[in-house]
């Protein structure tokens, strides 16, 4: 099928490799043929009812799902505009967010695939602990790539991840961080793909992964969509989501694609602003280009070399973007905008002082964003004349940013800080 | 004086090469890769002369890229030195037109991106205009290059694409089809560096990138010693070395003059290695 006649069907269902004039395979040749037999793999499994079942119930049994969807009034009271706000519990998911999701279909893939081995990159360390646990679960040998300033400033993650029985290998090239770790498993995957499967964590890469990642993501909208029609009868007026590689809101977003009046948004880490230059806001301060395996928007100098990104939450902090959130800002479905640092975390304490519930960092620029359309709620035009509903995909908990937290808003007493240090280097 | 004219592409070097030139018996290209800007860009110009000098039939110059995925660390580490002293994309167009002068064949060695950004048509114009030869393109397969295919035609570049062990028939051919110059057979299923023994896959393959149709294959990637040029020179049009000359140029970062010395003498051994294997 040609690339324009792809794209006439429905946004929902639209497949790689390329989204518009993004995505493809900007990958060395020795690649290819891995690419091929995931692709044709993932293809097969997709047809056979078995797949589809061992998954569910894996979901069902060991994930947690479906995940709650939880009414916040007391939140909802600071967003403004008479906005009623939803909030998916993904944070709930086994291992602490959605990266679950996606694992667990990979690694199923992994098992058909008779491959004993994989690797993965992580940053703040979410997608990596949710590999190492379905390797676990499925007996796969577990290299986890992590930059090294990654892995200092998520000490506690590395030691959750070889709890598992994964090996941690922080890598000391470049940047020292997600995008460099995710060079390195490039690397190992070239060497060694006849047995070991390069399990990506987010929508991103060449194809298939940025469609096979969103298709085992896209369960997040699925149930949601259901849920607010048994609690509201209706869809949501928006959906909100934080975009870092983009998992999770283009898992929330795919069942609302072709509503057209659910209005979607992506909230980007914003950092210090975009005039400071210390942000990862792809679509604001970005470009086209080719990162990693695939065309999308990214940050880059004049002569295409990648940008150092900034953000206070690790998971935001990558320079590019998936290729289908790059299309589709260009045909102008979803309105990407940037979060700072400083609303992220005002979001994040407001969560937790009015629900009682601790976000991650990431998810926090989701509810800021959410806070930004509280504004903007009165001037949209209603189903019903009824309150406006914004749904929040809650993307993870915030137990791992704790200290991170505590240090921002000043919560640890000075005399306690020595242990809290030896804490966190465990 | 346009260098367009009189600007040398690597066909027909491999051709006559292979031919046998003034009653010598034919032998195999050693094509030397070293990265741009490293010490820095006039230091990197000098070796790469130097390399010429001692031997190397054909250059490959890296442009150096903040995310070199196909490159181990000895070729990663030069290329973040070289960003790092502010190396820039417009800086590979004299460096090619000085090298270009000694009479090799200048290939540059580049990921996608830097490409992209300054403008594919663009690109291939100014390294026409400068006296370059063409690209090797290690991130880019044939599937995603026509903007690359068209401004190759235009401009008369060579287009050197990659195939590796793991690649079908099916994509030798297409691989081969879509190539000029030649195509680069990835010796082993990985990343550049020294290895201690050259891929075995590696023979085979450039038996069967031929049968696909390929004019000239060249072997790259772990070939650092001259028994090791020469294993590979029996059976390839040439045979590419990367970080073992990257090394002699580390090595010695201290003392330049040193290591201008250092890397003639490791391209000089790979150069006999090449011209003392029997065809």
């Amino acid at each position: 099928m040609s690339a324009d006649a792809q794209q006439r069907g429905p946004l929902g269902t639209h497949a790689g490799p390329y989204f518009g004039q993004f995505g493809g395979r900007f990958v060395p040749e020795a690649l290819i043929a891995a690419l091929d037999e995931l692709e044709t793999e993932y293809h097969k499994a997709l047809a056979d009812p078995a797949f589809g079942q061992a998954l569910a119930r894996l979901h069902r049994t060991y994930t947690g799902r479906p995940s709650i969807l939880t009414e916040a009034p007391r939140f909802a009271e600071h967003v403004g505009g008479g906005a009623r706000v939803f909030l998916k519990r993904e944070d709930l998911n086994h291992t602490g967010s959605h990266k679950i999701n996606n694992v667990l279909g990979q690694a199923l893939l992994v098992k058909r695939m008779g491959k004993k081995r994989v690797i993965a990159e992580t940053g703040a360390g979410q997608h990596g602990v949710a590999t190492a646990t379905a390797a676990a679960l499925m007996d796969l040998e577990c290299t986890i790539y992590m930059g090294e300033e990654d892995t200092r400033r998520q000490a506690l993650n590395v030691a959750r991840m070889r709890l598992l029985g994964a090996e941690v290998v922080p890598v000391t090239i470049g940047s020292r961080t997600l995008k460099d770790a995710i060079n390195e498993a490039f690397r190992d995957w070239v060497a060694n793909v006849d047995t070991t499967h390069y399990l990506l964590g987010t929508v991103t890469g060449p194809h298939p992964f940025p469609e096979m990642v969103r298709d085992f993501h896209k369960v997040i909208g699925e149930e949601a969509k259901a849920q607010l029609a048994e609690e509201i009868g209706r869809l949501p007026d928006a959906v909100a989501a934080c975009v870092g590689g983009g998992s999770n809101a283009m898992g929330v977003f795919n069942a609302f694609l072709d509503d057209p009046g659910v209005r979607l948004y992506g909230f980007e880490a914003g950092g210090e602003g975009i005039a400071s230059g210390r942000h990862a806001a792809r679509f604001s301060g970005g470009s086209p280009g080719v990162l990693q395996g695939a065309k999308s928007y990214l940050l880059q100098d004049e002569d295409g070399q990648t940008l150092p990104s900034h953000s206070i939450s690790a998971g935001l902090d990558y320079p590019s973007v998936g290729p289908e959130h790059a299309w589709l800002h260009e045909i102008g479905r979803v309105d990407y905008r940037p979060v700072s640092d400083v609303e992220a975390m005002d979001a994040f304490r407001l969560l937790c002082r009015t629900e009682g519930i601790i976000p991650a960092i990431e998810s926090a620029h989701a509810l800021a964003g959410a806070i930004q359309l509280g504004a903007e709620a009165r001037a949209w035009t209603v189903a019903g004349g009824s309150e406006p509903v914004i749904l929040v995909n809650l993307s993870g908990r915030g137990d791992k940013d704790v200290a991170t937290a505590a240090e921002w808003f000043g919560l640890i007493d000075a005399d306690a800080v020595p242990n809290l240090n030896e804490g966190t280097q465990l | 004086m346009s260098l367009t004219t009189t600007r040398l592409r690597t066909a027909g070097l491999l051709s006559r090469l292979a031919a046998g030139e003034d009653g010598a018996p034919g032998r195999a290209a050693l094509i030397g890769y070293l990265p741009l800007g490293f010490p820095d860009v006039p230091r990197s110009v000098d070796a790469a002369v130097a390399m010429v000098e001692a031997g190397a039939d054909v250059v490959e110059l890296g442009l150096p890229y903040s995310d070199p995925g196909m490159d181990g660390p000895t070729i990663q580490h030069a290329a973040e030195r070289s960003l790092a002293g502010g190396t820039r994309v417009r800086d590979v167009f004299g460096a090619v037109e000085q090298i270009a002068a000694t009479g090799a064949p200048v290939l540059v060695m580049t990921y996608w991106n830097p490409v992209l950004r300054y403008g594919v048509d663009a690109f291939a114009r100014d390294l026409a205009a400068a006296g370059g030869a063409g690209l090797i393109t290690p991130d880019l397969i044939p599937d995603e290059g026509a903007d690359w295919i068209a401004a190759s035609e235009r401009h008369g570049l060579d287009r050197v694409f990659l195939v590796a062990p793991s690649s079908t028939p099916e994509r030798l051919a297409s691989t081969a089809a879509a190539c000029s110059g030649f195509v680069y057979a990835a010796s082993t299923m990985g990343v550049t560096g020294e290895r201690a023994t050259v891929g075995t896959r590696a023979e085979q393959l450039v038996a069967d990138t031929r049968a696909a149709g390929a004019e000239h294959v060249c072997v790259g990637l772990g070939v650092s010693r001259p028994e090791q040029a020469a294993e590979v020179a029996r059976y390839a049009d040439g045979v590419i070395v990367g970080s073992a000359l990257v090394r002699a140029l580390q090595e010695s970062e201290s003392d330049p003059a040193h290591g201008l010395d250092l890397l003639a003498e490791v391209t000089a051994g790979l150069a006999a290695g090449v011209r003392g294997a029997r065809r």
